[in-house]
């Protein structure tokens, strides 16, 4: 890994302004992805920015909303009871990033910050509609992500916490690459009293979508077999030595429908 | 160049590193604890793993300036002054559950952190899945689910009362 220097601010204004000041800072949160870009020689920042002591980690549960801060670990989301029963397929999402110790200091912000195509948490955040809250401003889930490892923040702009709205019913279920543990297809599945929103996360060139067909016919009749016969385009999904785009579309409908089975 | 200082088996250092510095490197390179291992160097195979005030931590995805002012526990803090062993290294002995022994100081250092962070018992599924953040290349796990199992009631001074 390239040398940095090595800052740990205790007030987001202080990170703000180091990172805002400097294209060639980045921001660390749990570092588990970002350390392995470093130590690829991925990436080389003048400055590395930990968040470690902002106090931005901490889960508050309403009977509406959970709110995630941005330095909350996955493990923290995975063990919480109070957000296994507001949402439960946000638990069951979190116990499944990477392993145990990349739980342990893995986090939702740094997740979000990165945007992978094939992380898990976008998915979440898409199809709860969550809004993600910044140092500055409230982004919407729709307005916030913008193609793969692509989102709407700008440079220095920290992401302090993220909102979910506590659906009626949800799920999430994936197809992880048994080595990397990453979705080579992720369903997420929320039903709300206004309808039902479906984001899938692993399978896109330009990283998670919402997937309208299947939100439309869930929104009239919330059962696996209303999505059965709609077939996914297999046109801009991604194509590697895991799975082809073709299998990926097959995917994305049979992870759909189980996830459909087990929502609650 | 950054100071750190953490607390390393019960004993404090404060060692000057580059901001680049692995956690695994400080341990192995500067306070010469050479027993937690850097088996793939890429977050995958646990052979790493320390616990970092209390929680296993891959050690070689945690920048050594992170861990200033923590508490440290590795492989070579377990067993007593006298050389007792600690119940899991005991368990793994007992039960066979190494072979080459590369894997052996992540694998003691997730399990113990498994065994403590379930007190309401633990079932061979959730070892297993508790493991899964550990590879080993000789023994095929089995062994190993063995002896955490074996080592839960040691150090709970309990019955494990399987839930399956």
């Amino acid at each position: 890994m390239y040398d940095f220097t090595y800052e740990k601010p205790t007030e987001i204004a202080s990170a703000t302004a180091i990172l805002g000041k400097d294209d060639e800072a980045k921001a660390l949160a749990g570092g588990q992805t970002f350390i392995p870009v470093l130590k690829q020689r991925l990436n080389k920042p003048t400055v590395v920015v930990d968040l470690a002591k902002l106090g931005l980690s901490g889960i508050t549960v309403t009977p509406t909303t959970v709110t995630i801060g941005a330095m909350t670990t996955h493990a923290a989301v995975a063990d919480s009871a109070e957000v296994a029963h507001a949402i439960p397929g946000l638990a069951h999402l979190a116990s499944m990033i990477g392993d145990w110790q990349v739980r342990h200091r893995g986090t939702i912000g740094g997740s979000l910050a990165n945007n992978d195509p094939s992380a898990c948490y976008p998915a979440a955040v898409l199809a709860l509609g969550a809004t993600i809250t910044t140092d500055r401003r409230s982004i919407s889930a729709d307005d916030y992500f913008q193609g793969m490892f692509t989102t709407a923040l700008e440079q220095g702009e920290l992401i302090t916490s993220v909102t979910f709205p506590v659906p009626v019913a949800s799920s999430y279920l994936k197809f992880k690459n048994p080595a990397s543990r990453y979705a080579m297809v992720g369903v997420f599945i929320a039903k709300f009293d206004t309808g039902v929103r479906v984001a899938v996360t692993g399978a896109s060139q330009s990283g998670v979508f919402r997937h309208t067909a299947f939100e439309a016919a869930l929104s009239t009749n919330f059962t696996a077999d209303a999505i059965a016969k709609i077939a996914t385009p297999a046109d801009g999904l991604n194509s590697d030595i895991h799975a082809s785009a073709d299998y990926r579309a097959h995917l994305i409908g049979v992870m759909a429908r189980r996830a459909v089975a087990a929502a609650k | 160049m950054p100071h750190v200082t953490l607390t390393v088996n019960g004993k404090s250092h404060t060692v000057d590193v580059e901001a680049r510095t692995l956690l695994v490197e400080l341990l192995r390179e500067k306070l010469a604890l050479t027993g937690t291992h850097v088996g793939c160097d890429t977050s995958q195979c646990g052979a790493c793993v320390v616990h970092v005030d209390g929680t296993s931590v891959k050690s070689c995805t945690m920048l050594a300036v992170q861990a200033d002012g923590a508490d440290v526990l590795t492989i070579e803090g377990l067993a007593a002054a006298d050389g007792t062993l600690h119940p899991m290294q005991e368990a793994f002995r007992e039960h066979h559950a190494l072979q080459c022994g590369f894997c052996t100081p992540g694998m003691v250092m997730s399990a113990i952190d498994l065994v403590m962070s379930h007190p309401q018992g633990l079932t061979e599924a959730e070892i297993r899945h508790g493991l899964e953040g550990n590879l080993c290349r000789c023994t095929g796990y089995h062994n190993i689910v063995k002896a955490i199992a074996a080592a839960w009631p040691v150090m709970h001074g309990r019955e494990l009362v399987a839930a399956e």
